[in-house]
């Protein structure tokens, strides 16, 4: 049994659901090198985004992914911001983050749930993606939107969060708290998962450090890089709160910082909460006549790392140049060291580990009738539609 | 003969047994589902997912690989778990007496469904096949020797009868196997056992879909896929048959000894089924060590109680 054979996974596999090419080449069940393509999603936001007025490139670069939607937006908006040199109102600081955390919890939900589906772990996949729905109606409530909020514009938000809305939100806060000692405890004590997880792709300090890598990834191998306290934006220094890391930097040390992490993530929340009843309502951006010529970098700290954005403007109404880096970038290359050696089972979860993002969520929905061919629902009736059930959820909360 | 083929064809063989079995399938799937949230499937729908495949879906066949043993492995699968159904079931529903010595075929004709699904996987030509027979080889090593420590364990329980028969007959009349420590140490084991057997959550590794998308079976499609669904469908309800008839007294089929005979079957169904949701799926090699060492340990501490009279 000397002789390599390739175990594809992609470019469409039922491990990850986004499309990407892994080529594991094995003896045996011993994964002895691995390559990857991406690409399949390629669909040129930074050029688009050129064409674009700024106003427009937020929902452009929200729609880069569909789990972290907010986090592009949020870099996007420090750069045009730095380049502006303004400075946005506390209270938009506070929204910003709000939106900013709500999207950390439910995307380590969403990954809590997805690595017990890898695992074979179906029930914690329908649990944990059950109790990320009450965050995702908080969304709808706050922003109208369950994905994709639409919130950021230069110099703030757009929208802002009424102090009779602010009961709600804690309510379903200390409901998701709960859930989480519920998964925290299901995860953390299980001997399987333990045995299954533990010393399995395992990134060093020194892995971390020559790869770059980002986010919990790094956290999780004692790296405690944070674009939160390193390069401190909205509100993150007016609250308190600690970065969470771990020194094993295998596939269970990744799931406990992202479990502990969605704890600090709910009392930065609440913090912000406190913060927001403090300030004047409805103060929550400044105007922002034109965007001066310049270049501007933002970051900010997506649930899966650094993301960065950098802006040259010439002093028109798009960005001359947009430049995006996601986390997964340099966190897919760290695969080089944590697969090669490992078995094919512990090769896929470790895949799964660092939460890779493929950016591409972008979809179009129509509604056919497939007997008559005819279009019966129109852009206009699904945004009706949709309208409606965030009444009914905000109905719901009050 | 025509007796027989009544025997194989309807009653109980492949027509009942694969008719209880879709309607056990349908149980798990409803539990599981509500164990997560769902809804589930409605009652019809394994002979949904059956005929679906035999009459609409196409057979393709995989361009590598040899296509006639590709084609007959399921066909011997459906025959092997068939047989061993007639042989648990004649005596188990007290038809007929089977004869000295039926444990070893219906022990060996158990086996004969996981061998088919190697075999098949391996004319396939799919590495990821390739990859899912080679484990299922591994876990047939590790858990058949295990099998047949629990099948000694409840022979030297029965005074060293070797037929079914007489296994249940010895029940009747004193008490059941599962009363005693060892009994309880068998039914633990065989429960696992059974587990592996039927290839589901924490064993199953050789499908392990999101490794190596569903490994032994990735190449079928069609009727041949529809008999592996078959086979699996007959497995879940004869592997709690047997143990049933093994441990738990099997069937006094009168009166409320009718209720009693389904209760066990589906609390052996049910207690799989939660088996299977509440774990992650294991490595092959923690699946190896799992039943050449501990299961088997255990295994033998039964027999030696049993042995001692516990």
């Amino acid at each position: 049994m000397s002789k390599k054979f390739l175990i594809p996974i992609g470019p469409y596999h039922p491990l990850q659901e986004e499309p990407e090419l892994f080529k594991l080449y094995c003896e045996g069940e011993i994964v002895k090198d691995i390559k990857w393509e991406t690409g399949y999603n390629h669909r040129g936001i930074e050029k688009l985004s050129e064409s674009k007025t700024y106003d427009q490139v937020f929902f452009l670069v929200e729609r880069i992914c569909g789990i972290c939607s907010t986090s592009h937006p949020f870099a996007f908006a420090n750069a045009v911001e730095e380049i502006c040199r303004i400075e946005v109102p506390d209270r938009a600081k506070y929204i910003r983050s709000i939106i900013g955390e709500l999207e950390r919890i439910h995307s380590h939900l969403l990954w809590v749930g997805l690595a017990g589906h890898f695992l074979g772990y179906n029930t914690v996949f329908m649990w944990a993606w059950k109790y990320r729905e009450p965050v995702l109606d908080l969304f709808e409530m706050i922003t109208g939107n369950r994905n994709s909020y639409a919130m950021f514009k230069v110099g703030g938000v757009r929208r802002d969060i009424e102090a009779a809305k602010i009961p709600a939100i804690r309510k379903v806060l200390a409901e998701v708290k709960k859930k989480t000692d519920l998964l925290t405890g299901a995860v953390m004590d299980d001997p399987v998962i333990h045995a299954r997880t533990k010393g399995v792709g395992i990134l060093t300090k020194e892995d971390i450090l020559d790869y770059g890598a980002v986010g919990p990834t790094a956290r999780a191998s004692g790296v405690a890089i944070d674009v939160r306290k390193d390069d401190p934006y909205a509100a993150y220094p007016l609250v308190n709160w600690k970065v969470i890391t771990a020194e094993e930097g295998d596939v269970f040390a990744k799931a406990k910082v992202r479990l502990l992490e969605m704890y600090e993530s709910i009392s930065i929340i609440e913090q912000c909460l406190d913060g927001l009843l403090k300030e004047k309502e409805g103060d929550i951006a400044v105007k922002v006549k034109n965007i001066p010529e310049g270049m501007g970098t933002g970051r900010a700290e997506a649930p899966r790392g650094e993301v960065f954005h950098c802006v040259f403007s010439d002093g028109s109404n798009s960005p001359a140049r947009h430049k995006i880096r996601a986390p997964s970038y340099v966190n897919i290359a760290t695969f080089k060291k944590s697969c090669i050696g490992q078995s094919i089972s512990d090769a896929t979860i470790s895949l799964a580990a660092v939460d890779p993002c493929y950016c591409c969520t972008e979809r179009m929905a129509v509604a056919y009738d497939i007997s008559t061919g005819k279009r019966i629902m129109n852009g206009a009736e699904i945004l009706k539609a949709s309208a409606e059930k965030t009444r009914e959820i905000m109905s719901k909360l009050k | 003969m025509a007796v027989n083929l009544f025997y194989f064809l309807v009653f109980p063989g492949l027509l009942f047994s694969a008719v209880v079995g879709a309607l056990l399938s349908w149980f798990d799937r409803k539990i599981t589902a509500r164990v997560q949230f769902r809804k589930g499937p409605p009652l019809l729908q394994p002979f949904y997912d059956f005929f679906k495949l035999l009459l609409v879906k196409e057979t393709i066949l995989p361009k590598q690989g040899s296509p006639v043993v590709f084609l007959l492995a399921p066909v011997f699968a459906v025959f092997g778990a068939t047989t061993a159904a007639v042989l648990i079931l004649l005596p188990l529903l007290n038809i007929s007496s089977g004869f000295r010595g039926d444990l070893i075929v219906i022990f060996y004709l158990l086996t004969i469904p996981s061998f088919s699904y190697v075999i098949g996987s391996l004319a396939s030509g799919n590495p990821l096949a390739a990859v899912g027979g080679s484990r299922e080889m591994k876990l047939i090593l590790s858990y058949e020797s295990t099998f047949l420590l629990v099948i000694a364990g409840v022979i030297i329980k029965a005074s060293q009868y070797f037929d079914l028969n007489s296994i249940i007959t010895i029940q009747h009349n004193s008490r059941p196997f599962i009363e005693s420590v060892s009994g309880v140490i068998l039914f633990i084991v065989a429960i696992f056992c059974i587990q592996a057997k039927l290839g589901l959550v924490p064993f199953d590794m050789a499908e392990a879909e999101t490794e190596i998308t569903e490994g032994t079976f990735i190449e079928y499609s069609g009727a041949p896929y529809a008999l592996i669904k078959l086979t699996k469908y007959i497995m879940l309800f004869i592997l709690p048959a047997f143990l049933t008839a093994l441990l738990l007294n099997g069937f006094v089929l009168k009166g409320i000894g009718i209720l009693w005979a389904a209760l066990k079957i589906l609390g052996i169904v049910l207690l799989l089924t939660l088996i299977r949701n509440t774990n992650p799926r294991l490595k092959i090699k923690q699946a190896v060590s799992f039943f050449l060492v501990w299961m088997n340990l255990l295994a033998i501490l039964a027999i030696v109680l049993a042995y001692f009279g516990y």
